[in-house]
């Protein structure tokens, strides 16, 4: 069972005080946009073996949404965020690269 | 007015710790920039307690701010106060990105008491309860067993838990297995 | 035979009598016993039978690892199977029962199977379900389903109480060993926060029976100090009879205690189970005797040399009066001295080195006791007990020498490390070939959410089996953990630790060496399951080459031991027949628990009223005392009707649909979400919620609205109220507040964080009710306060005031077609206002509903009900509802989804009403039948009943379905499917069955 900090109120609890919302940072494809980009949102998931973006919220805690940088292998947490943002922060990506050299990087 | 009770009509329990229900209390949640001077100044001007910082409580008497979320607060006070308190924070800050509701009916409150308070807490929550790390001042939304609920220390050896209103039943009978005799854990001694 | 000694045994007290039962016969033993001991001190070494042979068992060892001596504990609500004789303490009045015996222990019927063992081999069952059916159905099955299971299910609910306990710590320790005790010591007078768990009721491991000497004096001095050192830390938790039960991601490690379990008369939870979060594990968890693979090594009277020891320095219990060593390795001769000491005979050690010249092997001989080295076991003589040994030369084919009687073997193949809590988050093992045994590599650890090793091992569970090197590694490796959570360990020499120096093991796989299949099929590997060493040599040659195949294939290392005693020999064997080394098999995966742990103890205080959350509105007291009815609603409980005296369920919901559409009823309609949403952008935000421009709606007023995800399904639905200029007060759906909340917050915070918006869940802080019927004004006007005419509150408007004294908002809306208000008031007043209500309303034929009738009445209307017409695939064109869609609006939730090709296409299943011909109630879910077969060869659907009643108000069965291309089929007649009957045909209708003009609700 994992082990979380919520960037919103700085608590760290364990994963039965969180929910969990799939992939982080998705672009919305709204009306107008062409099949393949709203598939993309709507049903296209990565599911990397490795460094992973994650939504989660703090449901039993706060409320607030955050976002958690992962690796899906080891379950390493190399930081979390919160969820007004469209990419990983600069020192989340430093995190991430001190750790994993070999991270092909965000998208 | 007369005629507004609580979920459980003060419920008691008396075990390794007394489980007591808090009578009516009022209760506004607010919504809006924390750190803003002129919702401080509200606050305090209608709820009479400064505003407190990350995942702090203020009490002064009857009156207590607790820290719910960087964007909230929920104001404790006298049962009658809290539609003037809303009220009056609301047009305070009119114009304003905030917003007051009095949620006073919205919620139970439960005095967890005594020297074994701590460990019957530790029995549904996932959090720390050992003196020293949790201590007055700071509030703490965890869950009780299955139940969100609210927890900060409202006394020396007094601790105080909110939760739904729908749920008291649930909590109070949580709480009472949890104080029952027998159950010293004295993972605190 | 086995019996007490007249002296000795440091755990028991032999002031302290304790009676118990076995299989009904009195027995008594002393406080300190454990039921082994004890029925072992009253000359029982038969205590159970084989699985599958059901062949006579005895005790193997003296703590947890025990695969054979399984009883039946408690009686009644507090019976439990399957559990350890050697793990359960005595008390005075524990029963005991046998298990997997017929008709008795002594003489079972299920033997007879061993009588068959050839024709059982492994696999026996797969190979089986290769064979024709009817063999399988009549004959197999119903011998597989008699001899199948361990022990019996308790009947009656578990009477005792149970619960879980949140700790938090820098260090756990688990096993009170000295290399725990030493493990804690360091970390406690480093000042972390430690917990320490043991699993038995005593501290200090083996060190005192094996003699162990530590700082001059005997070890148990030294862990006296020790324990009552740490019992003095403010900063250290110690747990007896806690065992460290698994261990899991970031730390997170389940303890299993038994507080209650050897003293049941106190009034305490039987069990309570830790649920620990450690920034550190160490594991102290000791090492296992491995069993030799011998013919007959499973016959009673055959056991580890360090149960023996136990049996012998621990309770003062001889397993028989002339024990036959059997070794690989010198520690056993430490149960051949302990023997002698206590007076017994060991007619001989068997060593199966070339040589034993070691301390301990200098000392037998120099106490007189015969040493063969070069020698093994060739067979066990004896049935349900041992009676002698056959000699023989270890590098043989198995030809006896000599025979020796003897009523007890101690045999010992050598230790591995208790790796399991190490293994159990995926902590790695490495082969030590010197020691014959996989230890922790600690190079390749568990890591933690902070990508470092959060698990190291201290003592035996490192594999530095002898005590002084065990309390170094404890010492040295503590050291490092400390300084990896920025604690200074105290500059402290470890104690001194003398123990006999040990010579390296041999290897010893299958005793003797060149042992033939007539002897390799009385080699037990898995005394539990009945696996030996024939059975994994024939998967071997089946072609099981992994070890995790074999294992199921075998059922090696399964059931309620996994293999505790039988892992690394089985594997052992398995490579041997491989021509493969150990470390390229490999093991099995260990995973949690240790040992079985109860069922109620993982449940804690789950269980009966408070099972889950039981959802309460403020009149539920009030319903309860009027004979409501209970239907679960999400974790709500709503009344679905009331029933009075005599009248069935559907007697009371028919009187409960007539009075409210003739005269005057109530419905508790607390359970409706209610949401606030307010701000400067809220009418925005609105409208991307809604399908329809809801902005447009004036304060004071009401408007019905639907919510959609992203796919365009629909979700949920409700009636929406503008408060004020920035401020909407969304109604949804009983089951849908919490829900819809989170979806309001997650696109405010998530998608639209610039928007200022507020949402306030206020569910729960109005009791809301329903005042419905021809008379609903009257009672209103009755109460008065608020003018509830219909030129100043008209349908779908809603007002505020003080009501009859009471504050509350007034709705005008309706989902029963009737003349309808429903009103909230704060949940604190919520009972005094429904008691009002009721009692003003006497006069106007007032009466409460419940959901049923509610549901009945909603159906007469067409109205739809989000869970029935609904599924998650349904969007709202679907339900006729394109009204409330709007054509405008650039954009709102779901708005793409629905331009999808599916989405639009014709041929979509359409709501529509059904009368039945007959007049008849359709089958909720009843399916109608098209011509021709789908592409599985499925009959094709061409619809399907959504929601079905029998309506009081019409005298006739209605529903609702979905039906291919409905709305353009009015009037035709289909058929559907009933089981058990001919098809029903109903004609396709309007759904809206009653009123359709709506002008009751009008008035």
């Amino acid at each position: 069972m994992l082990l979380l900090t919520c960037p919103n109120c700085g608590v760290t609890a364990e994963e039965s005080e969180f929910h969990q919302g799939g992939e982080a940072h998705l672009r919305r494809a709204g009306p107008g946009s062409p099949d393949d980009a709203f598939e993309g949102y709507l049903f296209t998931r990565r599911n990397p073996h490795g460094v992973h973006f994650e939504r989660w919220r703090h449901v039993f805690g706060c409320g607030k949404w955050f976002h958690a940088a992962r690796c899906t292998a080891t379950l390493e947490v190399f930081g979390t965020y919160p969820a007004q943002t469209t990419e990983p922060p600069a020192d989340i990506v430093a995190a991430i690269r001190a750790k994993r050299p070999d991270w092909e990087g965000f998208r | 007015m007369s005629e507004a009770v609580t979920a459980l009509n003060g419920a008691r329990y008396e075990g390794i710790a007394t489980i007591a229900e808090a009578p009516l209390g009022g209760m506004v949640t607010l919504r809006g920039d924390l750190s803003g001077a002129d919702l401080g100044a509200a606050v305090q001007e209608a709820a009479g307690v400064a505003v407190p910082g990350r995942r702090g409580v203020v009490a002064e008497g009857p009156r207590t701010a607790l820290w719910m979320a960087p964007d909230e607060l929920l104001l404790l006070m006298p049962y009658a106060e809290a539609p003037e308190t809303a009220a009056g924070i609301n047009a305070a800050l009119a114009g304003r990105f905030a917003l007051a509701v009095d949620v006073s009916d919205a919620r139970a409150r439960f005095h967890v008491s005594g020297p074994r308070a701590r460990e019957v807490l530790a029995k549904l929550s996932p959090v720390d309860f050992a003196a020293g790390v949790f201590a007055p001042g700071e509030v703490r939304r965890t869950r009780a067993a299955q139940a969100a609920a609210a927890v900060w220390m409202s006394g020396e050896e007094e601790f105080s838990l909110i939760c739904f209103r729908s749920v008291a039943r649930y909590v109070f009978d949580l709480l009472s297995m949890a104080a029952a005799p027998g159950g010293e854990v004295g993972a605190f001694d | 035979m086995s019996t007490r000694l007249a002296t000795g045994g440091r755990l028991i007290d032999r002031s302290a009598r304790r009676r118990f039962t076995f299989d009904g016969r009195a027995h008594e033993g002393y406080a300190g016993d454990t039921l082994a001991s004890a029925l072992l001190a009253g000359g029982h070494t038969l205590l159970g039978r084989s699985f599958k042979y059901h062949r006579p068992r005895g005790l193997v060892a003296s703590g947890a690892e025990e695969p054979n001596a399984l009883v039946g504990l408690g009686a009644g609500a507090r019976f439990e199977p399957n559990q350890r004789a050697t793990t359960t303490e005595l008390f005075d009045g524990l029963q005991a029962v046998s298990q997997n015996a017929w008709p008795s222990l002594d003489w079972d019927v299920g033997v007879v199977n061993n009588a068959f063992a050839r024709f059982l081999p492994a696999g026996f069952y797969y190979k089986m379900f290769m064979h024709p059916r009817p063999l399988w159905k009549h004959l197999f099955e119903p011998f597989i389903r008699r001899s199948a299971g361990l022990g019996r299910a308790p009947s009656e609910r578990d009477a005792d109480r149970y619960e879980h306990f949140y700790a938090f710590c820098d260090v756990l320790v688990v096993g009170g060993g000295i290399a725990g005790l030493q493990a804690a010591l360091a970390a406690g007078r480093a000042g972390a926060r430690v917990i320490l768990l043991e699993q038995t009721a005593h501290w200090g491991g083996r060190s005192p029976v094996d003699g162990v000497r530590i700082d001059g004096g005997p070890a148990e001095a030294w862990i006296n100090a020790a324990v009552q050192e740490l019992d003095g830390m403010e900063n250290v938790t110690l747990r007896p009879r806690t065992m460290g039960a698994g261990v899991y991601d970031h730390g997170y490690v389940l303890g299993y205690e038994r507080v209650g379990d050897h003293d049941p008369a106190a009034e305490v939870p039987r069990h309570r189970l830790w649920r620990i979060r450690a920034a550190r594990l160490i594991t102290a968890t000791g090492a296992l005797e491995r069993p030799l693979s011998f013919a007959g090594n499973d016959v009673p009277g055959v056991m580890l040399a360090s149960a023996v020891r136990d049996y012998v320095v621990n309770w003062a219990v001889s397993p028989g009066d002339r024990t036959v060593v059997v070794t690989n390795n010198d520690d056993a001769y430490r149960t051949a001295l302990a023997l002698k000491s206590a007076g017994l005979e060991v007619p001989a050690i068997l060593d199966a080195r070339p040589r034993a010249e070691g301390e301990l092997p200098e000392m037998a001989r120099a106490h007189g006791i015969r040493v063969e080295t070069g020698k093994g076991v060739a067979k066990v003589r004896g049935g349900r007990h041992v009676t002698a040994v056959g000699v023989c030369a270890q590098a043989g084919e198995g030809a006896v020498l000599e025979e020796i009687a003897c009523d007890a073997v101690a045999m010992s193949g050598g230790w591995s490390p208790v790796v399991h809590l190490w293994s159990h988050c995926g902590g790695k093992l490495e082969w030590d070939a010197a020691q014959a045994l996989f230890r922790p590599d600690p190079d390749r650890a568990p890591t933690g959410h902070d990508g470092h090793p959060f698990v190291a091992t201290a003592g035996a569970a490192s594999g530095a089996l002898q005590a002084d090197r065990a309390m170094a590694d404890a010492d040295e490796n503590m050291k490092n953990v400390l300084q990896g959570i920025g604690r200074k360990s105290p500059s402290r020499k470890p104690p001194k630790v003398e123990s006999a120096e040990e010579a390296p093991l041999a290897p010893v796989w299958q005793m003797p060496q060149g042992a033939g299949p007539a002897l390799r099929a009385k080699m037990w590997l898995d005394y539990q399951n009945d696996v030996k060493v024939s059975d994994v040599r024939l998967a071997a040659q089946e072609g099981y080459e992994s070890v995790e195949h074999t294992k199921r294939y075998t059922t090696l290392g399964m059931a309620t031991d996994q293999g505790k005693l039988s892992n690394i020999n089985g594997l052992a064997t398995l490579s041997q027949a491989l021509h493969e080394e150990i470390p390229q098999v490999g093991t099995t995966t260990f995973r949690p628990p240790y040992t079985p742990i109860s069922m109620a103890a993982i449940a804690g205080e789950a269980r009966g009223p408070v099972f889950q959350p039981l959802r309460r509105t403020p009149m539920h007291e009030w319903h309860e005392a009027n004979g409501a009815d209970w239907e679960p609603v999400g974790q709500w409980r709503r009344p679905y009707c009331y029933r009075r005296a005599g009248e069935s369920r559907r007697d009371a919901v028919h009187r409960e649909v007539r009075n409210t559409r003739n005269a005057l009823g109530l419905l508790d309609a607390s359970t409706l979400g209610k949401i606030m949403v307010s701000g400067p952008d809220a009418e925005r935000f609105i409208d991307m919620l809604y399908t329809g421009k809801m902005s447009t709606l004036k304060p004071g007023k009401c408007r019905y609205g639907l919510m959609c995800d992203e796919n365009g399904f629909l979700m949920d639905d409700g009636v929406c109220a503008r408060l004020d200029e920035r401020s909407f007060l969304c109604h949804t759906t009983s089951g849908g507040a919490e829900r819809i909340h989170g979806w309001m917050e997650d696109w405010l915070q998530c998608e639209w964080w610039d928007w200022q918006v507020h949402v306030v869940n206020l569910t729960e802080q109005f009791a809301q009710v329903a005042v419905v019927g021809p008379n609903a004004r009257n009672l209103l006007e009755r109460l008065g306060g608020i003018d509830v005419s219909k030129e100043t509150l008209p349908f779908m408007a809603w007002t505020e005031g003080t009501l009859g004294g009471f504050r509350a908002r007034v709705f005008r809306i309706s989902f029963s077609g009737e003349l309808s208000f429903e009103i909230a008031v704060p949940a604190s007043e919520g009972r005094a206002f429904w008691e009002r209500l009721v009692e003003a309303g006497e006069g106007f034929g007032a009466m409460p509903y419940g959901t049923e009738a509610l549901h009945v009445m909603r159906a007469e209307k067409g109205f739809i009900m989000i869970g029935d017409e609904t599924d998650g695939t349904i969007i709202p064109q679907d339900l006729g509802l394109d009204w409330a869609i709007s054509k405008k609006k650039e954009d709102f939730l779901g708005k793409r989804g629905m331009e999808r090709v599916n989405m639009t296409s014709p041929d979509r299943w359409k709501l529509v009403g059904l009368e039945t011909l007959d007049g008849s109630v359709l089958p909720d879910g009843a399916h109608a039948p098209a011509e021709g077969l789908n592409a599985n060869g499925q009959r094709n659907t061409q619809g399907r009943v959504t929601s079905t009643y029998y309506s009081p108000t019409l005298g006739r069965g209605i529903a609702m379905a979905l039906v291919h291309r409905g709305p353009e089929r009015m009037g035709e007649t289909i058929a559907f499917n009933v089981p058990g009957r001919t098809p029903v045909k109903a004609k396709i209708v309007e759904p809206v069955f009653y009123d359709p003009k709506g002008e009751r609700q009008n008035v």
